[in-house]
C-alpha cells in the first residue's frame, strides 16, 4: 500500500466511527444531534492531554472515549426534556459551547490548539491496521446492538416514544444509553484523530464537522449500519476522487450529494437495496 | 383485582379526573363511558402510571401500586391498549409483539407471543408483515396481542372500536369476552356505549372528570334521561331514532 493510501485509512476510519456513533443516537434511537463534533473534540482533547501528561497510548484511547461518553450522558439528560427541533438546537449549542471553551482556555491551547502529541508507536501501517480493526469492531457492535433488545427498545423510541412508554419501556434509560454509546464512539474517533494528526486545533471540531457527520449518516441511509459505513467512506473519498476537477471539486461534490438525495431519499443503502434485487432479477430472467 | 379509590389527576390547572372510584374483579369487564373530555383516557393513563396523580390510591391484586412507575405496574400484571393503537408502524408484527414483552424473560415472551398468535391466527399468518401495512382490524388485533405479551391480570383498553368496521368490532368484542373468560379483569373505555354495554358486567359513567353513575348495564340503559344528558353519542342516537320514527309515521 502506498503512503497516500495508508494516510487516508485513518481519516476514513475516523469518519466511519463518527458516523456510526451518530447513527446509534439518530438512526437507531431517533434523537437528533447536531453537536457530534463536540464529543469528537472532547475525545481528541482528552486523549491529547493524557498523552501529553505521559499516559500510554493504549490507555488514552479508551479514556478519551469514556470522557466523551460521560459528556454525552449529560447532553442525553437534556434529551429527556426536549425533543426534535428543540433537541437539535440544544445539541448545536453544546457544539458552540465546546468550541468557545477550548478557544479561550489555556489548558486546551486556545486558538493554537495542542501540539507535540507523541506518536502511537505503531507506525503508519500498524496504525492504519488498528483503525481498520476498530472500525470493524464498531460495525460489529452496531449490528449486534440493532438485533438485540437494546436495538428493539431504541427502534420503539425512534418510532413512537409515547407508545414505547405505554408498553413500560424505560425510555429515559435507553435515550441516555444511546447518547452515551454514540458520544463515546465519537470520542474514540477523536482519540484516533489526535494520534493521527499529532496536533489538534478547535477548527477541526467546528459545526461544519457536525453537519458533515450528519450528511454521512443521511446519505448513507439513516439507521442502516452498512449504509452509514458506505456513506462515511464515500463522503471522505469523493473530495479526493474529484481532485482532478480542481476549483470545481466542491461543486461536483455538492452535485453528487444532491443527486443521491433526489433519486434515493433512503440514501446509498436504499439505492443499493433497490438495484441489487433488480440486477438479480434480470440475471434470473436472462438465465431462464 | 383492581381497586381505584378517589383517583384525581390534573394537567396544570385543568382537573382531568376527580375522585374517581372504580373496581373490577378477575373475569369481569368494566365499561368506562362518557362523552368527549369526560376524563376516560386520563383515568386509564393515570391507572397505568403514565399520568401523575394528585390524589387517591390504586391497588392491583392487593398491592398498592399508586407510587410505582409503569414498568413496575406492567411487571405486576397491568397492560394497556392505547387509543389509536399506537403500533410501531415500521416494525413487523413479530417485532411489535417482542417490544410488548419488554418486561418478560425470553422464554416467557416466546410463550406469550405464541399465545397471541393462537388468539389471533391472522396475526400468525402475517408475522413478518410490516404493521403499518395492515388493515385497521388487524392492527387492533396486534395492539391487543401486544398488550397480552405481559400476560396481564388487568387489561386497560382505550377506544377499542375507534375507526373500525362493525364486523371487525364484533371480532374484537368477542376477543375481549374470551379474555374475560380466561380470568383477565378488563377496563374498557368506549365512545360506542351500546357496544360497550353489550359486553360489560359493570359500567362507570364519567362526566367532567367525575363519576356520575355506576351500576350494571341494565341499570344504565333503564335511565333514558341520564343517557341523553351524559352520554352524547347515544343521546344523539336516541334523538335520531325519534326523528326517523316521526318521519316514517308522517310518510305512512
Amino acid at each position: 500500500m502506498n503512503g497516500y493510501l495508508v494516510s487516508l485509512v485513518p481519516l476514513i476510519g475516523v469518519n466511519a466511527i463518527l458516523a456510526l456513533g451518530l447513527n446509534i443516537i439518530a438512526g437507531f434511537c431517533g434523537q437528533i444531534s447536531l453537536g457530534q463534533a463536540a464529543f469528537y473534540g472532547i475525545g481528541a482533547y482528552a486523549a491529547a492531554l493524557m498523552a501529553l501528561a505521559g499516559l500510554p497510548f493504549w490507555l488514552t484511547l479508551p479514556l478519551g472515549a469514556l470522557t466523551a461518553g460521560v459528556f454525552g450522558l449529560v447532553v442525553g439528560l437534556v434529551s429527556l426534556r426536549v425533543r426534535e427541533d428543540f433537541l437539535a438546537i440544544t445539541t448545536m449549542a453544546v457544539g458552540f459551547l465546546f468550541l468557545g471553551l477550548v478557544r479561550k482556555s489555556a489548558l486546551f491551547g486556545g486558538e493554537v490548539g495542542l501540539t507535540g502529541i507523541p506518536p502511537s508507536g505503531l507506525g503508519p501501517q500498524g496504525y492504519a491496521l488498528l483503525v481498520v480493526g476498530l472500525v470493524a469492531a464498531t460495525v460489529a457492535l452496531s449490528i449486534y446492538m440493532k438485533a438485540s433488545w437494546l436495538g428493539f427498545a431504541f427502534a420503539s423510541i425512534a418510532e413512537d416514544e409515547g407508545a414505547a412508554r405505554a408498553l413500560a419501556v424505560p425510555v429515559p434509560h435507553y435515550k441516555l444509553a444511546a447518547f452515551f454509546i454514540g458520544s463515546a464512539l465519537s470520542g474514540l474517533a477523536g482519540a484516533i484523530y489526535c494520534y493521527y494528526a499529532r496536533f489538534i486545533t478547535p477548527d477541526t471540531f467546528s459545526f461544519l464537522v457536525s453537519v458533515s457527520i450528519l450528511a454521512m449518516v443521511v446519505i448513507g441511509g439513516i439507521g442502516s449500519t452498512w449504509g452509514v459505513l458506505l456513506g462515511a467512506v464515500a463522503l471522505t473519498l469523493l473530495p479526493e476522487i474529484f481532485r482532478f476537477a480542481g476549483e470545481y471539486r466542491q461543486f461536483l461534490f455538492g452535485l453528487a450529494l444532491l443527486m443521491v438525495m433526489r433519486f434515493s431519499p433512503a440514501g446509498l443503502f436504499g439505492m443499493l437495496s433497490r438495484l441489487v434485487p433488480a440486477r438479480l432479477g434480470n440475471l434470473r430472467k436472462a438465465r431462464a | 383485582m383492581l381497586e381505584i379509590e378517589d383517583l384525581t389527576c390534573t394537567y396544570g390547572s385543568v382537573v382531568a379526573a376527580s375522585q374517581v372510584c372504580l373496581s373490577v374483579k378477575a373475569g369481569e369487564i368494566l365499561a368506562l363511558v362518557g362523552s368527549n373530555g369526560a376524563g376516560k383516557t386520563s383515568t386509564i393513563m393515570a391507572t397505568m402510571g403514565h399520568v401523575r396523580i394528585t390524589g387517591g390510591s390504586i391497588m392491583l391484586d392487593g398491592v398498592d401500586v399508586t407510587r410505582l412507575g409503569p414498568r413496575h405496574r406492567a411487571r405486576l400484571g397491568m397492560a394497556v391498549v392505547p387509543e389509536g393503537r399506537r403500533l410501531f408502524a415500521d416494525m413487523t408484527v413479530d417485532e411489535n409483539l417482542t417490544v410488548g414483552g419488554y418486561t418478560r424473560t425470553k422464554p416467557a415472551a416466546r410463550q406469550a407471543r405464541e399465545r397471541a398468535y393462537a388468539l389471533f391466527p391472522r396475526l400468525a399468518e402475517r408475522r413478518r408483515q410490516i404493521a403499518g401495512s395492515m388493515s385497521g382490524g388487524e392492527q387492533q388485533m396486534l395492539a391487543i396481542g401486544r398488550a397480552l405479551m405481559v400476560s396481564p391480570k388487568v387489561l386497560l383498553i382505550d377506544e377499542l372500536s375507534l375507526g373500525l368496521m362493525p364486523k371487525i368490532i364484533d371480532l374484537c368484542m368477542e376477543t375481549i369476552v374470551r379474555l374475560k373468560r380466561e380470568g383477565i379483569a378488563i377496563v374498557l373505555v368506549e365512545q360506542n356505549t351500546d357496544r360497550a354495554l353489550e359486553v360489560a358486567d359493570a359500567v362507570v359513567v364519567l362526566a367532567s372528570g367525575r363519576v356520575v353513575k355506576a351500576g350494571t348495564p341494565e341499570m344504565i340503559r333503564a335511565d333514558d334521561t341520564f343517557f341523553q344528558t351524559y352520554i352524547g353519542l347515544d343521546g344523539g342516537q336516541a334523538v335520531r331514532n325519534q326523528v326517523e320514527a316521526n318521519v316514517e309515521q308522517r310518510s305512512s
